[in-house]
């Protein structure tokens, strides 16, 4: 598997990342080699074998349904580029 | 009954699948302990968790777990003992993350119904193919600025059911009952408010239309749709389209729209290039979601009766007719309101009160049946009125429009108006002699043979005894006397 020009380009857009024209055969590169590596997982035999998605053969903690958290506006606010009043402000969106 | 469209070049079927998306009522949020109260002050419900912030941890709020759980089992579901929770993808400003964690390959909840009932009588079962939990988004207020929007991240994390249908509805109706009767199910189970103004149900519609007998067209998704009449108002508006298009000669797209309920019609939302792109996968900050066999046990025994239950109960033991209990049932208050009418009384004539006399009011006044002008016990002690003839049917209708005006039980109304019936067969009597004794005209009409000069001697009875006699004593009085 590798990937062309496009994709990267593709990726790079999903995940907002500005890549200029000229980077793009380098990083293609980079995450072909990145792939090839991966692939090499690709040996082993896993049949029968279920996914394995984490470390922990563990299930997971649930907690209780108390109100515990909130009212804390000013320190989720405090790194906000922008606000008004007690609400974020980004950049007009509209769908 | 089989909703088709008459286009150019034949008739068409619409083909129709529903995704829900249901508010899990919890106190706090699915992976934090913000709360999830409706109207917060902005931003005040949210923890670092919901805002994302670098390092925090979600954690999975048990009795979203269990309302999940509950919903399988009313709709009749596959319990999955084994979950697991994945990212969804996608850059948003509501999305702090920029992912939703969702579940996508292994739900919490497989297979199940849900049975409609259509105006024609007749019912049918819709499968469900999934249910899982994910959690909400924020709220963007795009209206406040001119060249900026807004985010209130109180709803970000809140928990939600996605409910999904199999495309087994066939027409707008179909898609109606479906929410309705969803709605019902959510509400009786206490595991969704069902509120769509408020947005705790809203719908994505997918539809597709295709000749009969065909394999499925294309189908186009309608975002958001908030309320039953515009899922039906949808579906007509984007199958019509469809039709044209087809027969046009076009080529209906894939692709995501807007139901506009001011003109009707669908339009295409602005479409986000590679948008659908969510690179799931799972969410390595959380463990499967593994249940105990015997913890689901437990909450499917105490499951609360479910409408169809309630419903085939109503007419079985009670003797409703299927409409009736059907009409009854869609509401929990409602059939909770008829049960406490109907305890020891005569079912059918504590239905008939509730779905003529009683509904009328409410809808006139604008009332819930919740705070109904007259509450369950009241209307129970009319009937009983009636029941034991202190009170005719007719001035019953007059003590409850009275009951309604004053807020007094009918027992103080009867005594305070002196409507009680008029069973003395003296008085009676006199009435009936002092009627017939005024229009001996009409008396020799009805012996001459008009039989129904004797509805006019009732009402002449009725009148003089101001509506409070007993009408089977009056007719006996009179038959006797007209021989």
């Amino acid at each position: 598997m590798s990937l062309d020009p496009a994709t990267v380009r593709r990726i790079a857009k999903l995940a907002r990342i500005r890549v200029d024209e000229a980077q793009v055969p380098q990083l293609q590169a980079e995450l072909n080699g990145i792939l090839g590596w991966i692939e090499q997982l690709n040996e082993v035999n896993v049949d029968g074998v279920e996914p394995l998605t984490g470390g922990l053969t563990m299930a997971a903690p649930l907690r209780v349904d108390a109100v515990t958290d909130g009212g804390i506006a000013e320190a989720v606010l405090a790194n906000a580029p922008d606000r008004a009043d007690d609400y974020f402000a980004v950049p007009k969106v509209v769908e | 009954m089989t909703y088709t469209i008459e286009g150019n070049t034949g008739s068409w079927e619409v083909v129709v699948g529903l995704e829900v998306h249901a508010q899990v009522i919890t106190q706090s949020k699915l992976f934090s302990g913000a709360a999830t109260a409706f109207g917060a002050a902005p931003n005040s419900q949210v923890s670092f968790v919901d805002a994302a912030f670098p390092g925090m941890l979600p954690v999975v709020n048990a009795e979203a777990v269990a309302q999940a759980v509950r919903t399988g089992l009313g709709l009749r579901a596959h319990i999955n003992l084994v979950s697991r929770f994945d990212r969804k993808n996608y850059f948003y400003a509501d999305l702090p993350s920029g992912y939703q964690i969702s579940q996508f390959e292994k739900p919490i909840v497989g297979a199940g119904v849900i049975e409609i009932e259509l105006a024609d009588g007749s019912t049918k079962q819709i499968g469900v193919t999934r249910l899982h939990l994910e959690q909400d988004a924020g709220k963007s207020l795009h209206d406040q600025h001119p060249a900026k929007s807004y985010v209130d991240l109180n709803r970000s994390g809140v928990a939600l059911m996605e409910i999904v249908s199999e495309p087994d509805i066939r027409s707008p109706e179909e898609a109606g009952a479906y929410v309705k009767k969803l709605r019902a199910i959510l509400r009786y189970l206490g595991t969704c408010d069902g509120n769509m103004e408020e947005g705790s149900l809203r719908a994505d519609v997918n539809v597709s239309v295709r000749k009969h007998g065909e394999p499925y067209r294309t189908r186009c998704e309608i975002k958001n749709v908030n309320s039953v009449r515009f899922v039906m108002q949808a579906v007509e508006a984007e199958a019509a389209r469809q039709v044209d298009l087809w027969e046009s000669g076009g080529t209906v797209q894939q692709e995501t729209r807007l139901f506009d309920s001011a003109r009707g019609v669908t339009r295409p939302m602005r479409s986000k290039e590679d948008a659908h792109d969510y690179r799931y996968f799972p969410d390595p900050d959380l463990l499967p979601l593994v249940l105990d066999e015997a913890w689901v046990a437990d909450l499917a025994s105490k499951l609360p009766e479910l409408p169809d239950e309630k419903r085939a109960r109503f007419i079985a033991d009670l003797g409703l007719t299927p409409y009736d209990a059907g009409v009854l049932v869609a509401d929990q208050a409602a059939a909770a309101y008829f049960e406490t009418v109907a305890k020891g009384r005569d079912a059918k004539q504590a239905a008939n009160w509730i779905m003529g006399d009683l509904f009328a009011v409410l809808n006139r006044t604008g009332h819930s049946i919740e705070d109904s002008p007259v509450p369950a016990p009241a209307l129970g002690q009319l009937l009983d009125l009636i029941a034991d003839s202190t009170i005719n049917g007719k001035i019953a209708k007059s003590v409850f429009e009275a009951m309604v005006e004053t807020g007094d039980g009918p027992e103080a109304i009867v005594a305070a108006r002196g409507l009680r019936q008029v069973t003395d067969t003296g008085a009676i009597d006199a009435a009936v002699d002092a009627v017939l004794a005024a229009n001996p005209d009409k008396v020799a009409d009805y012996k001459a043979g008009k039989d129904k000069m004797f509805g006019f001697f009732v009402g002449q009875i009725m009148k003089s005894l101001a509506g409070k006699g007993n009408p089977a004593l009056v007719n006996a009085s009179l038959k006797q006397r007209l021989g």
